[in-house]
């Protein structure tokens, strides 16, 4: 098997992904609506909720929409690891995803292919939120942008192998409303993202505990600190052995022999 | 070995180092978080240390009075360190440097007294006679007379510095508090909070030449670098006043508005007006924040957050940042002026009250 077509498996699947992602305007738009409504009415209200407190990477007082804006890149990245995996699951029962796997490269490297695809575009969506949020007087050192990128493709491989190892249990597209209260909804709210970890300490030291060792906690600090131009090792070790570990998951969770697809027999 | 290996891979729990309960009642918290580097993290700051050192970068000491510390706090704003702390007497407040930069003066209120200082020893050199409870005085820009404000007593000490001698008392309204001296050394002027008035007193003869009549309980006076404009702060207001040095009349009154914020917290202080009268710059006291008036236009053209009851308010020399005192927040706000954004706040101790910038 050569190199291109390695090569051409790839960028067939995440050219395929991009351009789905560019002619579908409305999801485009929707994938931008959420995190902006957030940005522009959920944090309005909360404007000064965070003004007396420092940590780091901030240097100084911050207003609540500066604090949520790293957590509503890592909500991108998250409801878009879960439209991936929904789209995967479409995929299946459409049967583009039989003619997907029959394609005599491996396995791994065709879900891998799937991942990057997804990334790529939430990479996108973010690039795009944080450009308006700039608009919005949001102001990240110029700097940060660049160095944001490899942390946005780490977060979003990460979220989206787990996207890709939920994909594997759900039977049916129906049951992804399970995935919306059991996935995303306590990702999200058991993380940084909204709050940070002493507040949540202050309230629930369960909560705490949940959200310090929530993986999307961990993606969301490493966007968080590369945005002003520092890294977080320890984020950054532990989003990379979540992907591991969701990426061997759903690898395993996809093999027809091993994983998942035999109890599903029925379903399909 | 494997210590380390757990130490990547537990989280690393976050310690609140220092706690305070404000007067907005809502709870203080610094916390910081010691994530580990990498060796490439170090690498990039190394070089960066070393990109540093070769630019120029002019060195300034940041002089903090601690009111409840009864100490000084001396902060190099370029690392953003609070370098040490120094006992200086009972309850500190008004801080100033003479304009040779070589003499240090700090109203120790509790001990009735101002304190002379070598800048550089910090070595005490003479204590001045400033009467009861001094908080506020100003110095003349030639530095050979400093005035107090004697709130209890309604009136203003005149202290010659050569002699350390009280020359002159200056009977002015209830509760003088904002004294200044005009850059032109023509115009003493003391601000009385419960009189709400802002008496202008000739320099030559230390007598009161007009009364100007300003809004509820004037906080602090300061001149444009012209000497044209006086600028008072009105606490119970909310407006800074412009008045014009030749009518003594006000040309405007700016109402301090920000958004999301209540009415009763704008409580504005500090005032300080660039040399070329592009911007003032307005402590808002609870508001915590620091307002930016373009001062031609007198529109609030941005405000920016600080920490807790911001007070006063000290220029960089080059005037190229803007130092802040946050009374509940225990720390002190430093503004980058180019682009007018907070870029660091750098605890120092508790209650720092006044702000001295040397180069």
């Amino acid at each position: 098997m050569s190199f291109l077509h390695y090569w051409r498996a790839m960028s067939g699947i995440v050219g395929r992904e991009l351009w789905r992602f560019v002619t579908q305007r409305e999801r485009f738009i929707s994938a931008l609506v959420r995190p902006l409504v957030w940005l522009f009415v959920f944090a309005a209200g909360f404007r000064a909720a965070l003004g007396l407190a420092i940590s780091p990477p901030y240097e100084t007082y911050i207003l609540y929409e500066v604090y949520i804006t790293p957590g509503l890149c890592g909500m991108i990245q998250l409801f878009n690891g879960m439209q991936s995996s929904l789209s995967m699951v479409y995929d299946r029962e459409m049967g583009s995803m039989r003619t997907l796997l029959v394609c005599p490269l491996p396995r791994w490297f065709l879900l891998l292919s799937k991942l990057l695809a997804g990334t790529a575009v939430s990479v996108l969506q973010v690039y795009v939120f944080l450009a308006i949020a700039r608009a919005y007087d949001i102001n990240i050192p110029l700097m940060g942008y660049g160095y944001v990128l490899p942390a946005l493709l780490l977060s979003g491989l990460m979220l989206g192998a787990l996207g890709l190892l939920l994909s594997s249990f759900i039977k049916q597209l129906e049951n992804f409303a399970g995935v919306m209260n059991f996935v995303i909804f306590p990702m999200f709210f058991m993380s940084t993202a909204l709050y940070p970890l002493w507040k949540i300490k202050e309230s629930s030291a369960l909560l705490y505990n949940l959200a310090q060792y929530n993986p999307f906690s961990q993606a969301v600090e490493l966007t968080r600190f590369a945005l002003y131009g520092q890294f977080n090792l320890h984020a950054c070790i532990y989003t990379l052995i979540a992907f591991i570990v969701f990426m061997t998951a759903a690898i395993i969770g996809y093999n027809p022999s091993k994983g998942m697809m035999m109890k599903k027999k029925g379903g399909e | 070995m494997k210590n380390k290996l757990l130490a990547y891979l537990v989280p690393t729990r976050c310690v609140g180092i220092q706690s305070d309960r404000a007067a907005v009642g809502c709870a203080t918290r610094r916390v910081d978080t010691a994530f580990p580097r990498g060796a490439w993290e170090r690498e990039i700051l190394l070089l960066l240390g070393l990109a540093l050192l070769t630019t120029t970068v002019q060195a300034e000491t940041v002089f903090v009075s601690l009111e409840k510390d009864n100490a000084l706090a001396i902060v190099d704003p370029i690392d953003g360190k609070l370098i040490k702390t120094v006992p200086i007497g009972q309850r500190p407040r008004g801080i100033a440097l003479s304009s040779d930069n070589k003499f240090l003066f700090v109203a120790t209120s509790d001990d009735n007294t101002i304190r002379m200082l070598d800048a550089e020893t910090l070595k005490e050199l003479a204590k001045l006679p400033s009467g009861k409870d001094p908080e506020t005085f100003a110095l003349s820009p030639n530095g050979e007379k400093l005035y107090v404000s004697n709130e209890d007593d309604s009136m203003v000490t005149v202290i010659d510095v050569a002699s350390k001698k009280a020359v002159h008392e200056i009977k002015v309204g209830v509760e003088p508090e904002g004294i200044t001296v005009s850059p032109d050394n023509q115009w003493l002027i003391s601000a009385s909070e419960t009189t709400n008035m802002v008496h202008w007193i000739d320099t030559k003869t230390n007598t009161i030449v007009e009364n100007t009549l300003v809004d509820p309980r004037p906080r602090a006076v300061n001149f444009t670098a012209d000497s044209q404009q006086l600028w008072v702060t009105s606490e119970m207001a909310g407006t800074v006043m412009v008045l014009d040095a030749k009518t003594k009349q006000p040309v405007k009154t700016i109402k301090l508005e920000v958004e999301g914020v209540t009415f009763d917290k704008i409580q504005p202080v500090g005032v300080v007006i660039d040399k070329e009268r592009k911007h003032a710059y307005i402590a808002l006291g609870p508001a915590n924040r620091v307002a930016v008036i373009n001062a031609q236009t007198y529109a609030i053209e941005k405000v920016l957050l600080v920490g807790q009851r911001v007070w006063n308010l000290a220029f960089s020399p080059d005037q190229k940042r803007l130092y802040t005192t946050n009374g509940t927040s225990n720390d002190i706000s430093i503004i980058d002026l180019d682009t007018q954004t907070v870029t660091k706040s750098v605890g120092v101790g508790t209650y720092p009250w006044g702000v001295a910038v040397k180069p």
